[in-house]
Order: structure tokens, then C-alpha cells, then sequence
């Protein structure tokens, strides 16, 4: 959909590479949401805050990864199909590259102790920082028992079942929804 | 060819069943990929994880690490491609026509309904990666501080898995 408003500028798809390329470049340590608001929204205001907002909240509702759902929704704004192509592979080339040298080292020096002892205290670290990021992310989303419930029976078929995640997401993605279901209003 | 078709399949359709994002599909990722077919080890998935963290950009860009493992560049550009393409392509698709909904009711609906789900997944995740990488006293006791740290400082994690890194080098010795 590449209705740029009026009054803004609809930059080249080599500016919009090259933009996402910077985000995917310096985005260290997650939390790409917030880069990718800083950089579109507030240095180079190509989308203001409710068009952010709105493929963010697009992204989220979507399967994928909500960074990536994110610049792709953007780019198409910016630029159509070719826009969105140039978004997604800018904010993902540059990751995607150093973790294809990372992983080749990784097949050469993997298994020497030193290299295996640093990444054991690496993946306890990670571990700590993804139960961190859940429980961040649940403060903000989780109010009520129906939620708790929900949670738990998501952790119990996946975790204590052993269910596939098909079968999971079949079955209680349908029954979430229509607990949260449009109610109708009373005069 | 046919191992390359299986890693295709494999991360098609944990592209679909990303709900959320990405760290939704971890322990699923986790069971298709180690328990199920032993293309990795638990142990190496955690590794990789880990290094996934450590890289700028989207922290999924991991799944490449997979397919290097299991078959070299021809499997990390399959199932980076795998794992991203379909994903993509819907959010391209959908993400059109979801703007002309806007007054539907049940937008609201899916995303409030499908968020506990989410967060029921990622911390299935969280026991999934643990059971891996926490078997050990001193394991444990690294996450314990990390999360210390990342709970009540606004620190960049990437400092903290670094630092984590280098004291592994220390205490498992």
C-alpha cells in the first residue's frame, strides 16, 4: 500500500535499505521494537506514532517475529512490495551474516573446553534474560485469573503433555479468543 | 536433498506457528530439532541460542545456525528462508487487508485472547532451555545474578550474557 501522505517525502528503496540496515546493524541486546520506533518515527519520520503503532500492533497479532512483521509492514507503506523486501532484508543481513561466520567458527572450535566453558555461562545468562523478558512481558499483558489460566494451561500441554504446538494452538488459541470475545454493548 | 526438504518442512511450519513472535516457537523448535531429529544437541541448541542473543538484528536469526549444523550453508540459507519467508509473506498479505478491518471487534479479540498464550510459550521456553542449560549449581546460580542484574538494571543484555560468558571460563573450569 504505498499511499505516502502527502507533504512527506517517500524516500528510495536504496534509503530505506539502507536505514534498515543501520537498525539491523546496531540493534544489540533485543528490544528491536524500540529501535525500529526511534529510527522511523523519530529520526527520519517516515511513519508517525499511531502508523507505528498500528503494524506494531498488526506484527504482534500476525505469526513471525514482530521486528520483522514490523519493517516489512513499514516498508510496504513506504514503498510497496519492493519496499518491504528492501526493509526486511535490511534489518535482517546484517545478523543473519555474522551469525553465518559466528556458526562456522563455532563448527571449528566449538567442542575446545575454553569455547564450551564460555558459552555454558552464556546460556545460563540467556536463559535468565528470556525468563526476564517473559515475566516483563507478562506484568504488562497478564490481568486476571481467565489470563493465569490461560498460561498455565499453555505451559502444561506444552511442557508437562508434551503436546505438539499445533495441537496446542489449535485447541486453546480458538477458546482464548472467544474468552476475550466482542461483547455486546448495553444501552 | 531429502535432508534439506525435512529442515524446509520443519521450520515452514514453525514460521506459521509463531504466535507472538518468535520466542513462541522455542520449545517446539527445541523438541522438532533435538528430540525429534537429532540434528543437534540440547546442549548445542542452547549454544546457539545464546549466540543468536549476542547478534544484532532480529534474536531468531539463530534458526541459521541450525540448518549450518545440520547441513551446511545449503541448510542455513533453507531454513533461514524456511523460518522467514512464510511468516513474511503473510504479514505482507494479511497486513493489507487487516488495515480495512479496522472497526472489526474480533481484531481486538485475537490479539488480547492470543497474548497469556504467548506468554504460556515463552515460558514453556524458559523450562525447555533450562532443563538444558541449569543442571549445574554453578549454572544456576550465574542465571540467578544475570537475572538479578536484568531485573533491576536497564542494562543492555548483551553486556550481561557477555560478562556470564566470561565468568563460565572461571567457574566451570
Amino acid at each position: 500500500m504505498s499511499d505516502a501522505p502527502a507533504g512527506r517525502t517517500r524516500p528510495s528503496l536504496g534509503a530505506i535499505f539502507s536505514t534498515f540496515l543501520v537498525i539491523g546493524s546496531v540493534s544489540f541486546g533485543g528490544g528491536m521494537v524500540a529501535y525500529l520506533r526511534e529510527m522511523l518515527v523519530g529520526r527520519r519520520r517516515w511513519v508517525n506514532d499511531d502508523e507505528f503503532l498500528a503494524a506494531l500492533e498488526i506484527g504482534q497479532t500476525l505469526p513471525g517475529l514482530n521486528s520483522t512483521n514490523v519493517s516489512i509492514l513499514v516498508g510496504d507503506q513506504l514503498r510497496g512490495v519492493p519496499g518491504a523486501v528492501a526493509a526486511f532484508l535490511g534489518v535482517m543481513l546484517p545478523g543473519a551474516v555474522i551469525l553465518l561466520v559466528v556458526g562456522m567458527l563455532y563448527g571449528v572450535h566449538g567442542e575446545r573446553p575454553g569455547v564450551a566453558r564460555v558459552l555454558d555461562g552464556a546460556g545460563a545468562a540467556a536463559v535468565a534474560l528470556l525468563a526476564v523478558v517473559t515475566v516483563q512481558l507478562g506484568r504488562k499483558q497478564l490481568a486476571g485469573v481467565v489470563d493465569l489460566a490461560l498460561v498455565l494451561a499453555t505451559v502444561v500441554a506444552i511442557s508437562g503433555l508434551r503436546l505438539p504446538l499445533l495441537v496446542v494452538l489449535g485447541l486453546l488459541g480458538p477458546l482464548a479468543v472467544w474468552l476475550y470475545r466482542p461483547r455486546r454493548r448495553e444501552a | 536433498m531429502s535432508a534439506l526438504l525435512r529442515l524446509a518442512g520443519v521450520f515452514a511450519l514453525l514460521s506459521f506457528l509463531a504466535v507472538g513472535g518468535g520466542l513462541s516457537v522455542l520449545p517446539e523448535m527445541k523438541r522438532l530439532t533435538v528430540e525429534d531429529a537429532h540434528w543437534l544437541t540440547g546442549s548445542q541448541f542452547v549454544d546457539f541460542y545464546s549466540l543468536g542473543q549476542m547478534a544484532p538484528g532480529p534474536n531468531m536469526n539463530m534458526v541459521l545456525l541450525i540448518g549450518l549444523h545440520a547441513a551446511g550453508v545449503a541448510g542455513a540459507a533453507v531454513v533461514w528462508l524456511a523460518f522467514f519467508v512464510p511468516s513474511s509473506a503473510l504479514a505482507l498479505v494479511a497486513g493489507r487487508g487487516w488495515k480495512r478491518l479496522s472497526g472489526w471487534p474480533w481484531r481486538e479479540s485475537i490479539r488480547r485472547g492470543l497474548a497469556p498464550v504467548t506468554i504460556g510459550l515463552m515460558t514453556a521456553g524458559v523450562i525447555s532451555l533450562a532443563r538444558v542449560a541449569l543442571v549445574d549449581v554453578r549454572a544456576v546460580v550465574l542465571a540467578a545474578l544475570a537475572g538479578a542484574v536484568l531485573l533491576a538494571r536497564d542494562v543492555n543484555p548483551v553486556l550481561v550474557i557477555a560478562a556470564c560468558g566470561a565468568a563460565g571460563w572461571f567457574v566451570f573450569g
